[in-house]
């Protein structure tokens, strides 16, 4: 009998990941153990905490030095520069996340009780407008998730984690305390596209698996690099893992269910997911695409050419005739899929090349994360009796009743269209520089396509300008109604929420170099292959 | 010989993928993701077959566990919203729109 060899597993470069999931563990038990009245007590510190601690296990492994240069875990997960960096940005973000949903009136206090019946008075009476504490432990598995899934070395991992990221957040959609019926909805919609779209991926993981015999993404890659790279059994792998991955960044045409899902769940669960979710997702198509289909650009990147550039029109051009706010910032995240994934385009080529553009999609994650945050902040803000004010006509002359509030929504706005002396004004510049740059290399497939696709995204960064201008002026140059909404007075948690989210984005908007040294030093360590 | 598994595989996903499409009840829809996802595991195990190592056959038991607990998740969440509107079909919930 040959005895199984112990697996060894680098406890210390995985710390950060297994602090959150031991904390959402931990929080089930509290769910179960503790009386209601002390729940809220017990969880937020111990989600804050765990989330804290997390990002200083993320900083020390960055700061003595200590990036692991070999995949962890038996080479299941690679905690390598990019991915620290993409970790450090999920820890904060949801951190952030947190203390919004902290906020009181955000959350059903029983979702399986039937709206507007006895059940839910009685529940909403006995929890005194906390809702499910249950929120707590379910972020906590969906931020593991997202740790996860961009770090995963390979693809069963990376459905594993796909899976943890996306159930929680399928019942935090579901979740909303006012307009249940469209949090539910939205719930629906999200869980069985999604569930679709992993089946999509999963069954891509197995075309893959029978071409490469293997699952690990360097396998893969050492595999194209000797087969025959047009094996229609590759082929259809190619596309469906394509298709899982760009369901869950939401680029077109797997659009359809982000204004529905944005508009329909709580708001701060929006702004976790238009944040960290996107980052993670982001993340896992750039090590899908560089460290498994390395070898393979010639037929990748054409797809992605197309998808990148039908991303970007779809979201600015429907995003126009949006009259519902939330569904118009969700326009707009698909939009910046778009811009996103023409760095992606650009991630491959030299180390020298790949390092400059995984540098501006890093960046750019890390701005415009906190940018969708701060402004998902100032939306639970703006309310009417029966909720928040989402339609855009209730916005009107917001300027003149709530000056500073609209001016800092404004500036958010700015800094989505990509303004100078904002933010997202550096993050599209680096993107679309690090575009032109990799068409102008020697041995680019895509030569001066590449060109083509920042035409097209600058096109689209116009057309969108369009939009957040518009925005604006009805702010502050049309009058308030007589009924307007009431301006909720915001709770600490909100104010710390909408305060950073302005400093990082005025902030990196004068000083760039200090995220861009950051992001160029996680860069340049590249994924591990 | 393992083309025969390979092609029923690939018949079941696309029964699942289709059923996805066309049925308005959201529990046959489910269902019939959790047959695309038994497609898949069918293909990973042949596939283990075929190229000879024991990669697939242990994705096929972690891919079962993920679909249990995708059951949960959405049993809990079309009963929730059976409850609310006495209706179970996808077409019935149609108030995001545009």
């Amino acid at each position: 009998m040959n005895s199984i060899p112990a697996p060894t597993i680098e406890y210390g470069t995985l710390a950060p990941l297994l602090v959150v999931f031991a904390a959402a563990v931990i929080g089930v038990l509290v769910e179960a153990f503790a009386p209601r009245y002390l729940r809220k007590a017990i969880h937020v510190p111990l989600t804050l905490l765990s989330l804290l601690g997390a990002f200083a296990l993320v900083l020390v492994q960055v700061l003595r030095g200590r990036v692991s240069t070999t995949a962890s875990a038996m080479g299941a997960v690679a905690v390598d520069g990019p991915a620290l960096f993409i970790w450090g940005v999920i820890l904060v973000l949801s951190f952030v996340c947190v203390l919004l949903i902290n906020d009181e009136g955000h959350f059903v206090a029983s979702a399986a009780a039937v709206p507007g019946s006895a059940d839910e008075e009685e529940a909403e009476s006995m929890s005194g407008g906390v809702g499910h504490t249950e929120v707590y432990p379910l972020v906590l598995f969906a931020v593991g998730g997202m740790l996860l899934f961009p770090a995963s070395h390979d693809l069963l991992t990376m459905f594993v984690a796909l899976e943890v990221m996306s159930l929680p957040l399928y019942l935090l959609c579901g979740l909303a305390r006012r307009r249940r019926l469209l949090s539910q909805e939205a719930s629906m919609k999200y869980f069985l596209l999604g569930a679709f779209s992993s089946a999509f991926f999963l069954y891509g993981t197995a075309m893959v698996y029978g071409y490469a015999g293997t699952v690990s993404l360097p396998g893969i890659n050492q595999a194209l690099a000797v087969g025959a790279s047009l094996d229609p059994l590759l082929m259809i792998g190619l596309a469906l893992l394509g298709v899982g991955l760009l369901f869950k960044i939401g680029a077109a045409p797997f659009q359809a269910w982000k204004p529905d899902v944005y508009q329909g769940a709580p708001t701060p669960i929006t702004a976790l997911m238009a944040s960290g979710t996107l980052v993670a997702a982001v993340g896992a198509v750039l090590r899908v695409f560089w460290v498994g289909l390395g070898n393979l650009d010639w037929n990748w990147r054409p797809v992605i050419w197309v998808v990148a550039a039908l991303t970007m029109v779809v979201g600015s051009v429907l995003a126009i005739t949006q009259t519902e706010i939330k569904r118009m910032l969700a326009y707009s995240s698909i939009a910046h899929a778009g811009f996103l994934l023409v760095g992606v385009m650009a991630t491959f080529a030299t180390p020298e090349q790949n390092a400059v553009s995984l540098k501006a999609v890093l960046f750019y994650l890390a701005v415009y994360g906190f940018t969708t945050v701060g402004a998902f902040a100032i939306v639970t803000l703006v309310r009417d009796p029966g909720g928040e004010a989402g339609h855009l006509s209730r916005w009107a002359g917001l300027g003149k009743r709530a000056p500073v509030l609209a001016g800092v929504f404004a500036f958010f706005l700015l800094a989505f269209a990509g303004i100078p002396l904002t933010s997202g004004f550096f993050g599209k510049y680096a993107v679309f520089a690090a575009a032109l740059n990799s068409g102008t290399q020697p041995g680019d497939s895509m030569g001066g396509w590449m060109a083509g696709l920042v035409v097209v995204g600058v096109v689209a960064s116009a057309v969108a300008a369009f939009f957040y201008v518009r925005v604006i002026v009805l702010m502050f140059f049309s009058e308030p109604a007589a009924d307007g909404p009431a301006i909720a007075v915001p709770t600490a948690g909100t104010v710390a929420v909408i305060a950073l989210a302005l400093l990082v984005t005025v902030g990196v908007g004068l000083y760039p170099e200090s995220v861009l040294g950051v992001a160029d030093d996680a860069a340049s360590s590249l994924f591990i292959r | 010989m393992t083309t025969h598994y390979l092609v029923l595989s690939g018949l079941l996903f696309a029964i699942g993928a289709m059923g996805v499409l066309i049925r308005r009840n959201a529990i046959v829809v489910f269902m019939c993701v959790e047959l695309m996802l038994n497609a898949c595991n069918l293909a990973f195990v042949t596939f283990s077959r075929q190229v000879g190592n024991l990669e697939g056959q242990i994705i096929a038991f972690f891919v079962m566990v993920v679909a249990a607990a995708e059951v949960v998740v959405g049993l809990a969440i079309i009963v929730t919203i059976f409850r609310t509107r006495r209706s179970a079909s996808v077409d019935d919930a149609n108030l995001l729109k545009y």
